[in-house]
C-alpha cells in the first residue's frame, strides 16, 4: 500500500454544481458537489466555497471534505453558525442545480494517507475530516490503522453518528446518556482519560479537530495517555472564550 | 465567475476601505486556528534568539526583552481564514529594536521564524523592518493568552496572520527564502491580504 501524497493546492478557482442537498435538523446541511476540473484529495483536506453577489461582493469559507477520494462527488457537511454569512446561505437558500465557486483541495498537514496507525478525536462538527478518513480506510481495508473517538453534546449534534457507530468509533455524549455498541449505557460526560488510553495504544499520530476548548481538553488527556505532543496534529476552530 | 443564485451578502453600506478583499469583520471575537497543540510556556524559561546573518547573534530572556524600548501596534489584523479584526492593540518591542542590537549583515534578505512547537514561517526582511513588525506579549493591555501565542508572538499585521508566528523563539536572518510550515502546506509565500495572496499560485 503506497502512501497517497497530497498534491500542491489547486491554484485556481473552479465551479461546483450542487447535486445533492440534505438538511439535517437545525444544525447541519450536507452538500454533494460535482467539481469541475477536480484534483483528487487526500482525506483530511478541505475546500473553500465562495459565494458571489450580483454587485461582485464575495464571501468565502473553508469546509472539510467528508467524502472518500474515490467518490465521484465531493461531500461537505456544513454547520450552521449564528450570523454565519456563508453557512446560513448554504443552510437556507442553496438548491440542487446551483453553481458555486470552489477551490481545493487545500491543506497538506491535517491529512491521513492510510499508512500511519492513528487516533482521530473529534468534537461535534470536527468529525467531518475523519469521515473522509474512515470511508477511505473502509475502501482500502486499512481500518485497523484508524481509530476514531467523537464527542458531542447530543447525538443530534454529531453528524454522521450512524456511520461512526457502524465503524466502531468511540462516542462520548456530554448532555445525554448514550447506548454503547456493547449494549451498556454511558452516562453523559466528557471523554474520560481512561477511555482514551486503550485507543491511543500503539498509535504513531493523533489528529484532533474541534473547538478551542475541546482541543485544549483533548490535548491534556492525550498527554496523560502518553501521546507525545509533537505527534498530535490539530485543526482547531472558533472563537476563544 | 458566476453570480450565486439568491446570494446578496451582508449589507455593505458603501464599502469598508479597511476590509481587504474576501475578508469580513469578526467584531469583538478573536477566532484561533492552529495546527498543533497549544504549548504552556513558562516565562522564566522563555528566550528569543535572533541569529543568522547578523553581526552579533543575541538571545533575550523575559527580563532582557522587557529592557528594550517599549513599542505598541494599534490597528487591524487579517487572517487567511477570512476574518479581520479592527482596532487591536498589541504591546511589546519593535523588531527594529532587536535588529539594532544585533546589526544586519548586508547579504541578509529573508527571515525564518521558529516557534517552540517547531512551527515556522518565512518573510522577506523588508516585511519585518521599518516599523512593520513587533515581538508582542500584551493584547489590549493584558498578557497574551497561550491560545493566541502567549507569552510572546511575532506580529506582522500587514500580512495574513499565519506570518505572525505564535510562541516565537527564534528569528534567523538568511540570504535566501525557504518555505515555512503553512507555506509548504499550500499557503502563499508572502501573504499580502490586500493582494489576496492566500494560497500557492495566487498572484
Amino acid at each position: 500500500m503506497t502512501q497517497i501524497v497530497p498534491t500542491p493546492v489547486a491554484s485556481s478557482w473552479t465551479t461546483a454544481v450542487v447535486r445533492e442537498v440534505e438538511r439535517l435538523g437545525q444544525d447541519f446541511v450536507k452538500l454533494r458537489l460535482e467539481v469541475a476540473d477536480r484534483t483528487p484529495h487526500v482525506p483530511g483536506q478541505h475546500y473553500v466555497v465562495r459565494l458571489r453577489a450580483p454587485d461582485g461582493y464575495t464571501a468565502q469559507r473553508s469546509y472539510s471534505i467528508a467524502s472518500d477520494p474515490d467518490d465521484p462527488l465531493v461531500e461537505l457537511m456544513v454547520e450552521c453558525l449564528p450570523r454565519g454569512e456563508v453557512s446560513s446561505f448554504l443552510h437556507e437558500v442553496v438548491e440542487v442545480g446551483d453553481v458555486l465557486e470552489a477551490r481545493g483541495p487545500i491543506g497538506r498537514w491535517f491529512v491521513w494517507g492510510g499508512t500511519t496507525p492513528a487516533l482521530c478525536v473529534a468534537g461535534g462538527s470536527g468529525v467531518v475530516p475523519f469521515v473522509s478518513m474512515l470511508r477511505y480506510a473502509r475502501r482500502t481495508g486499512t481500518e485497523p490503522l484508524l481509530r476514531i473517538a467523537a464527542s458531542a453534546q447530543t447525538r443530534e449534534r454529531l453528524p454522521y453518528a450512524d456511520e461512526l457507530e457502524a465503524y466502531g468509533a468511540f462516542i462520548a455524549l456530554t448532555r445525554e446518556n448514550h447506548l454503547q455498541t456493547d449494549g451498556s449505557e454511558r452516562v453523559a460526560a466528557h471523554i474520560y482519560p481512561e477511555e482514551i488510553v486503550p485507543l491511543a495504544e500503539g498509535i504513531e499520530r493523533a489528529y484532533v479537530c474541534g473547538s478551542v476548548g475541546f482541543v485544549s481538553f483533548v490535548g491534556r488527556i492525550l498527554g496523560e495517555a502518553g501521546v507525545r505532543s509533537d505527534t498530535v496534529r490539530v485543526e482547531q476552530f472558533g472563537p476563544t472564550s | 465567475m458566476p453570480v450565486t443564485r439568491g446570494f446578496t451578502g451582508r449589507p455593505r453600506g458603501g464599502g469598508n476601505d479597511r476590509l481587504p478583499p474576501g475578508q469580513h469583520d469578526t467584531g469583538a471575537g478573536w477566532p484561533t486556528l492552529t495546527a498543533e497543540l497549544t504549548p504552556q510556556i513558562d516565562v522564566d524559561e522563555w528566550t528569543l534568539t535572533l541569529d543568522g546573518l547578523v553581526e552579533q547573534p543575541t538571545t533575550w530572556d523575559w527580563r532582557g526583552i522587557h529592557a528594550l524600548p517599549a513599542d505598541s501596534y494599534f490597528g487591524d489584523i487579517h487572517c487567511v481564514t477570512t476574518w479581520s479584526k479592527f482596532d487591536t492593540t498589541f504591546s511589546g518591542v519593535s523588531v527594529d529594536s532587536l535588529l539594532e542590537v544585533t546589526g544586519v549583515k548586508p547579504e541578509a534578505t529573508h527571515v525564518f521564524a521558529t516557534s517552540t512547537t517547531g512551527y515556522t514561517t518565512n518573510l522577506p526582511l523588508a516585511d519585518i523592518t521599518d516599523g512593520k513588525a513587533w515581538i508582542v506579549w500584551d493584547f489590549d493591555g493584558k498578557p497574551l493568552t497561550p491560545e493566541h501565542g502567549g507569552p510572546v508572538r511575532l506580529l506582522v499585521p500587514h500580512l495574513y496572520f499565519w506570518k505572525s508566528a505564535k510562541w516565537i523563539t527564534r528569528l534567523e536572518l538568511r540570504d535566501h527564502d525557504e518555505q515555512g510550515f503553512w507555506e509548504r502546506n499550500g499557503y502563499h509565500d508572502r501573504g499580502d491580504p490586500w493582494l489576496e495572496q492566500r494560497y500557492q499560485g495566487d498572484a
